[in-house]
């Protein structure tokens, strides 16, 4: 998804049904094992998300949960997407379906892969986050709302402040979070510098 | 007015900065831009969707290294996924008029070792590749970075990435090298002082009497891991050793249009005087051969030491080395020579280069390697194995009992048929000793230099290069 020819996407708020993935410090291999990053496009890449997370688990994984399977919003625990800087998680997730993610924390690696993909990654307390799991396991028809804006989580439990970095917010709200469109924003200073430099690939 | 001093970091940025983003970072254009095989694939794709042509395919340069097996590279290779992977890159770079470098170019290898083969590489510029290890260009006095695929895409989109400003630290290495101690040994001695993590946020610049003396290549093994201690990027400033290393490239100039450019080259270097974020000091004189013994390669010791015991680890690092110890089977507080070894791997970007086989050649030439020992010498490039075999260091390998192979990445990430199995244990001069790196889920990694590799291949255990060389 990218929206450089078209025009700006802002993303102000994310709305949906949940889906919770208990467990900290959930590696980037575990979302996406790397055997899957022998391919050369992203597109089948949302099915094979935690896949053998989800052979162990022999059917009872969330992901294969059928009351989750509209879910647009992975709630998860402390240090999600730890470990190598795969593009392949993110991607996979959101072909997945998922637009959002609501944690405890998350890698910095993998919340800047997810801001360049549009996915907002926030973050909550421990107990708000406990209510949030709570709910959303007993009552998995409930709608979230996320509001980058004001940052506040709406859902069945109430309303909750969840944290955002303020330039990553600024990147959503401004439609800036698609770093190709920004940057072909320079036009052609681009050729200008370009042509400033002191070197030349060619001998 | 007296120009104000900079580093070179500052220089090379200051003279790639297209603008100031609304972000908080900087349009930064990119020299030159160096794809491989398993990053760039998803990268075209993204590009072709958003209907955007490769803005400055003279300024990319494309070579296969990761998944290409390193026994038998004809055509169509023995794995399908490896063979679409091939297939797609040969067939973009055929539609955007990139230069490829495939194993008919004759020039093909790990695009960190191409990169400074070829002359594409020079003091100055800056340098993006989808891969972790781009720091190595940066022994040229380079900056370069390693990027994601999104990155990539930008990259063929605009030449450019949006990237935050960095701080410089200034790494001085003083004294000289004992014997028996290599450039890898002084950057796992780096890690090992400054952490995987000390390095966030930072460029690194090498410097002192140990760097002086170094070799480029040794300069290119010291940048390549640069990764490993969580800087971005790492430099060497050019000097007179740089310059001679790429006179006659394929891609620098001739003559006096390279007399001129070594000139400007050389006064990229940081001024005398420049500022830094922070200056370290490390005793080159003190280093031992390194060795790491956990599942980072901040988990290193000199060889004489022994294994650490959690009690007397600092808390914060101590769920970390009962994790390594536990994964590796190893005892706390045991010495790490005179560990059983089942495999020995000498290549990869970090030291897969001309000198390194050499080194382990000269080891290679006092024995054979123990019964029971799977050993391999991978070169980095083609270019390299060439130059070994007209030295006959192949016929040395071969002799003492090592596989001789054609270059690529091989057991360095285990993409190809090249693996460990099992809970095999793999001394290796490649960069990185994470649980499962080498191929097999559980198998286990001990990072080193190449001579101490060929040494631990013919003892079939861990020894000292020092004392059984
Ligand atoms: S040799 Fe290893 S570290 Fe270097 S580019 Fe290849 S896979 Fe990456």
């Amino acid at each position: 998804m990218s929206n450089t020819n078209d025009e700006l996407i802002r993303i102000d708020s994310v709305e949906g049904t949940g889906c919770v993935v208990r467990g900290d410090d959930v590696d980037t291999d575990r979302i996406i094992p790397a055997r899957f990053m022998k391919v050369v496009t992203f597109d089948d890449m949302g099915r094979h998300a935690f896949e053998d997370a989800r052979k162990a688990a022999k059917g009872k994984h969330p992901l294969d949960d059928e009351r989750f399977s509209d879910a647009a919003i992975l709630v998860v625990g402390q240090n999600f997407g730890c470990g190598s800087s795969r593009e392949h998680a993110p991607q996979a997730l959101m072909r997945f379906g998922f637009k959002a993610f609501v944690g405890g924390s998350f890698a910095e690696i993998f919340a800047g892969n997810c801001t360049s993909l549009g996915l907002p990654c926030v973050t909550l307390g421990d107990s708000d986050l406990a209510k949030l799991m709570g709910t959303v396991e007993l009552d998995p028809a409930g709608k979230i709302e996320i509001d980058i804006r004001t940052r506040r989580l709406t859902c069945r439990a109430g309303e909750m402040s969840v944290g955002i970095p303020d330039g990553v917010r600024h990147q959503l709200l401004e439609g800036d979070w698609d770093a190709t469109r920004v940057l072909m924003a320079a036009g052609d200073r681009i050729e200008k510098t370009a042509a400033a430099l002191p070197y030349s690939p060619t001998a | 007015m007296a120009e104000p001093k900079k580093n070179l970091f500052q220089k090379v940025w200051d003279a790639h900065r297209v603008s100031e983003l609304a972000s908080g970072q900087t349009q930064l254009l990119i020299g030159t831009h160096l794809i491989h095989e398993v990053t760039s694939p998803q990268a075209f794709a993204m590009l072709s969707e958003l209907k955007l042509p490769v803005r400055f395919p003279k300024r990319t340069f494309a070579t296969v290294d990761h998944i290409i097996p390193t026994d038998d590279q004809s055509r169509p290779l023995k794995d399908d996924l490896a063979e679409a992977m091939m297939s797609e890159l040969e067939q973009n770079c055929r539609e955007h008029d990139i230069q490829f470098f495939g194993p008919e170019s004759g020039a093909q290898g790990i695009v960190h070792v191409i990169g400074p083969e070829l002359g594409l590489t020079q003091p100055g510029m800056t340098i993006a590749c989808g891969d972790s290890h781009t720091s190595t260009h940066g022994a040229f006095g380079a900056i370069a970075f390693g990027i994601g695929t999104s990155q990539v895409r930008d990259l063929l989109a605009t030449q450019c990435l949006a990237i935050s400003p960095l701080k410089v630290r200034r790494i001085e290495v003083t004294g000289e090298l004992a014997p028996g101690v290599f450039a890898k040994d002084v950057i796992l001695a780096i890690i090992r002082k400054l952490g995987v993590n000390g390095g966030v946020g930072y460029a690194y610049e090498y410097a002192g009497p140990v760097l002086d003396a170094m070799s480029m290549e040794e300069r290119m093994t010291v940048c390549n891991m640069s990764i490993e201690g969580g800087a971005r990027c790492g430099y060497v400033n050019p000097d007179a050793e740089t310059i001679e290393y790429l006179r006659g490239r394929r891609y620098t100039p001739d003559n006096s249009e390279f007399e001129t450019k070594a000139a400007a080259w050389l006064a990229l270097a940081s001024d005398d005087g420049a500022s830094y974020d922070d200056v370290v000091e490390i005793d080159g004189s003190a280093i031992e051969p390194s060795i790491t013994w956990g599942i980072h390669p901040g988990h290193n010791i000199g060889i004489s030491e022994s294994i650490p015991t959690p009690h007397d680890t600092p808390d914060e690092e101590r769920a970390g080395v009962e994790e390594a110890l536990e994964y590796m089977d190893f005892v706390a507080g045991a010495s790490i020579a005179g560990t059983p070894i089942d495999v020995a791997f000498i290549g990869s970007c970090t030291n897969g280069r001309i000198s390194d086989l050499r080194e382990a050649a000269k080891v290679a030439a006092t024995g054979h390697v123990k019964a029971g020992v799977r050993a391999l010498v991978v070169p980095g490039s083609a270019d390299v194995r060439k130059q070994a075999e007209a030295e006959g260091l192949d016929e040395v390998f071969r002799k003492a009992g090592f596989d001789w192979r054609e270059p690529g990445c091989s057991m360095c990430l285990a993409m190809n048929p090249d693996k460990l199995r099992g809970r095999e244990v793999c001394a290796s001069s490649s960069n990185r000793n994470f649980k499962g790196r080498q191929g097999s889920p559980s198998g286990r990694t001990l990072l080193m230099s190449p001579a101490m590799v060929a040494a631990a291949a013919i003892a079939g255990e861990v020894v000292d290069i020092r004392k059984s060389h």
